[in-house]
């Protein structure tokens, strides 16, 4: 079973509440991450890994952006945003000690527990490492726990990796096998070049015996889904991360609507079987 | 009225084949027809058959949520539409849609991966053949990669 | 409930009686009035703002409304509005901010308190209530304004005298004759110059109010004449939908060829969203004024028929008329039943009475319908 998300403790699902930025740094030319601490009330802040906030800047607008930190450091709340429009640039532009608006956490998450005692393989392309992230870290408090774990990482350009530090400790320290690729790049490069569906082959897992939480471009996703499916692995061991437009987070808009699911709470992270079928229809 | 093994000795694919090659393709091809806007095959779906193209125009196409169907190549009059009847799991890839009124030869891949089992000089014919066009086909989605045409600081 | 508390005669002088009962406990009566050349609900006050001797003539984008030979209250069937517009207002403010600094403090929007009463809910008008219900309130998430708003309401129910030229109740299984959920239920009897309701009670705050009015148990005849009425109107129906296995029907056809069809006819004007009892669709705006120290949010109707309903990542998801009328009426249809239990339709007609085109959803069903061979439903993309 998918964890059951925790209802927020809000006074009402629809008002934001009062975070402070903390610090905020640029991971690629248009992706920042940030950090934020509560206005006041509960220390810590509890979420699932693939669960998102709704975040406000005064006068400007809401977005639906995913946890990207560590809920083991409950104290601060990580999120890595792509600055592409007026409130993600607004955000960009909040300094220390500006305050935004929160709502949540809401959604599904990725079946972490699940998945241990097997092999797991996690495909992230572009942003969708932010909502994976929260996942490896809580692997590897638990590494014991599950058999081999690999980390498949594709992005545009190396110009656009995110979390390259972290990337490189896990890639060296960590028992997590680190594969990343881009789709080109200039001489400097020395890694992978190729699309995220190329690392499939060269990871080291057994399909019969694994998990895959798979979080990008729903194209990449679906690509991605097709490779694993070739090796062996079942789709009921598949879970991908969907988005869709969202105003209120709570299921009262009707907006996030995916065929009968509502992306704000049956998802967005989904068990693959359970909606191959609405993947394969166009403008759903 | 032609014969359908005029037909396929006419396309392009089929240059250099001999007179008995030629006679187990033909036993596996039937002639189609799509309508202007007529989609021939989607992605995910079983891949039984490829296409020579005889005339009129077809799209290969990807179906992404927020763009649509983006048109990422156009397979026109003597050229070859489709290989993932060669390619296990044998499945489409990507959708391919009728641009103008098309006729083609349509080639039913099982039949012919059977007949290259027990006839591996056709299988060579036809892989050397589905080799060619997908070296030409990779070259051009490199180049398209590299967008060319914008201005890259 | 209702056998418990059995049935009474309430002459329809008396009606005037009602409304004053209720606006001195402390209702604001909302009731049908004619207005704009419809039936619009709004505040009424005595019987005399209700459209006496009116009913309406709906047809597939067509509404009209003609005198009646008679001076019945409730001759009609629906107007443009339900008493959604009441219970899940168009606009609703639902806080507002004020900036300090760096700093921005929110302050809740308190809900306005007030009961209101509701004169001549259409059986079908009553199940859309409670399919809104299982929307906002029967979920994990529960809208406290909803919730509120709707506890307050006093019910008055009415029996459908005829069908609507769209009507499709039957069908849907939720009229014409009121089953629960209401207060006080009015079935209206016009015969051998009489003029008189049959009154049903469904709650202990609707024999309250019946205590306060002259009423007397209801004869046999009466019974009967009210039961005849009802019967009449559920032989009487404009539409009809088959509803046997309607989820999976939709959800096997998504590619049907049916929908370029009516998408072709599709202005997406989403006047169906907007007169539909059930659609809950809103959208949430944030605002500021130009100094940038208020700021308010509020949260307003919107309808999946626009483009930018589905907007994510510079485009949208269902960007042809095709996919949006696909969506709306898979959803209505379909998706509903597994999201909520029940069908989101109640069979009122409002869409095709005003839709400018005159798409009728039941003739869309049975095209789609019809498209299938004979035998087994042939299997197509979205077959879960």
């Amino acid at each position: 079973m998918l964890e059951a998300p925790r209802v927020p403790a809000s006074p009402h699902p629809m008002v934001p509440q009062p975070w402070c930025v903390r610090r905020s740094w640029w991971e690629t030319e248009d992706t920042f991450s940030f950090s934020m601490e509560p206005h006041h009330g509960s220390p810590t802040f509890q979420f699932s890994p693939g669960q998102f906030n709704m975040l406000y800047v005064f006068g400007v607008g809401e977005i639906p952006i995913s946890i990207s930190g560590d809920q083991a450091k409950g104290e601060t709340l990580v999120h890595t945003v792509r600055a592409v429009g007026a409130t993600t640039r607004a955000i960009g532009s909040l300094q220390p000690g500006a305050q935004l608006g929160v709502r949540g956490p809401f959604g599904s998450s990725w079946p972490v527990r699940q998945a241990m005692g097997k092999d797991l393989v996690i495909v992230a392309g572009g942003i969708g490492l932010a909502p994976l992230r929260p996942v490896v870290y809580e692997v590897l408090a638990s590494r014991p726990k599950f058999g081999r774990v690999c980390l498949l990482y594709g992005t545009r350009t190396p110009d656009d990796i995110l979390y390259t530090k972290e990337l490189q400790k896990w890639s060296k320290g960590a028992d997590l096998q680190t594969l990343v690729t881009v789709d080109r790049a200039g001489q400097d490069w020395t890694g992978n070049v190729g699309v995220v569906t190329t690392l499939i082959a060269k990871a080291e897992f057994d399909p019969d015996h694994a998990s895959a939480m798979v979080c990008g471009p729903e194209v990449m996703m679906r690509f991605t889904i097709r490779e694993l499916e070739k090796l062996g692995m079942r789709s009921d061991n598949i879970h991908i991360s969907m988005e869709r437009n969202m105003k209120c987070a709570v299921g009262f808009c009707g907006h996030c609507q995916f065929g009968p699911t509502f992306i704000c709470k049956d998802g967005p992270i989904f068990r693959y079987d359970r909606i191959r079928h609405l993947l394969a229809i166009r403008e759903m | 009225m032609e014969t359908l093994e005029r037909i396929v000795a006419d396309h392009s694919f089929a240059r250099g084949l001999n007179a008995r090659h030629l006679e187990l393709l033909a036993g596996c091809a039937s002639n189609v027809r799509f309508a202007a806007n007529q989609v021939a095959f989607r992605e995910g779906e079983e891949a039984n058959e490829f296409y020579l193209i005889r005339e009129g125009k077809m799209a290969v196409e990807l179906h992404a949520p927020e763009r649509g169907s983006i048109n990422i190549l156009t397979v026109g009059e003597g050229e070859v539409l489709g290989w993932s009847w060669l390619i296990p799991p044998y499945r489409w890839s990507f959708d391919a849609r009728a641009i103008e009124p098309t006729r083609a030869v349509a080639l039913n891949g099982k039949c012919l991966r059977e007949k290259s089992e027990r006839d591996s000089e056709l299988g060579y014919q036809l892989h050397k053949r589905i080799a060619q066009i997908m070296e030409e086909r990779l070259q051009a989605t490199r180049l398209q990669l590299l967008n060319l045409y914008e201005i890259h600081a | 409930m209702s056998d418990d508390h059995g049935k009474f005669v309430l002459e329809r002088d008396h009606v005037q009686q009602l409304l004053e009962v209720l606006l001195r406990q402390g209702y604001g009566v909302i009731g049908p009035t004619v207005r704009d050349g419809a039936i619009v609900y709004d505040t009424v006050s005595s019987i005399a703002d209700l459209p006496a001797g009116w009913t309406d003539e709906q047809a597939g984008g067509s509404y009209r409304l003609s005198r009646r030979k008679d001076q019945a209250l409730f001759g009609y069937a629906v107007g443009p509005n339900s008493w959604k517009r009441f219970l899940h207002p168009p606009v609703v403010r639902l806080w507002q901010a004020k900036r300090q600094g760096d700093r921005f403090e929110v302050q809740e929007a308190v809900p306005e308190d007030r009961k209101i009463a509701f004169l001549g809910v259409r059986s079908c008008e009553l199940e859309a209530i409670l399919i809104q219900d299982r929307v906002f309130v029967h979920g994990r998430q529960v809208d406290t304004r909803y919730q509120s708003r709707r506890e307050q309401v006093f019910m008055v129910a009415v029996n459908c005298a005829q069908a609507g030229g769209t009507c499709f109740c039957a069908s849907m299984n939720t009229g014409p004759r009121v089953r629960s959920g209401f207060d006080l239920a009015l079935t209206e009897v016009l015969e051998d110059g009489r003029h008189y309701f049959v009154v049903e009670v469904g709650t202990d705050a609707g024999a309250e109010v019946l205590r306060e009015l002259p009423h007397r148990p209801a004869q046999h005849a009466e019974r009967e004449s009210a039961d005849q009425v009802c019967a009449k109107t559920a032989a009487t129906m404009g539409r009809t939908m088959d509803t046997v296995d309607i989820k999976d029907l939709l959800y096997r056809n998504y590619e049907n060829a049916r929908w370029d069809q009516v998408a072709a006819r599709c202005l997406t004007c989403a006047n169906c969203t907007m007169v539909c009892p059930t659609c809950f669709c809103t959208t949430v705006e944030d605002v500021t004024d130009l100094q940038g120290e208020h700021a308010e949010r509020w949260q307003k109707w919107d309808s999946c028929f626009t483009m930018d309903f589905s907007y994510i990542h510079g485009g949208s998801v269902r960007s042809t008329p095709k996919s949006r009328y696909r969506q709306w009426m898979t959803h209505k249809l379909a998706t509903w039943i597994d999201q909520f239990g029940t069908s989101g339709c109640v069979g009122c007609g409002r869409c095709i009475t005003w839709c400018p085109v005159g798409i009728d959803i039941t003739e869309e069903v049975s095209a789609i319908r019809k498209s299938e061979p004979d035998k087994n439903a042939k299997q197509n993309h979205g077959n879960p």
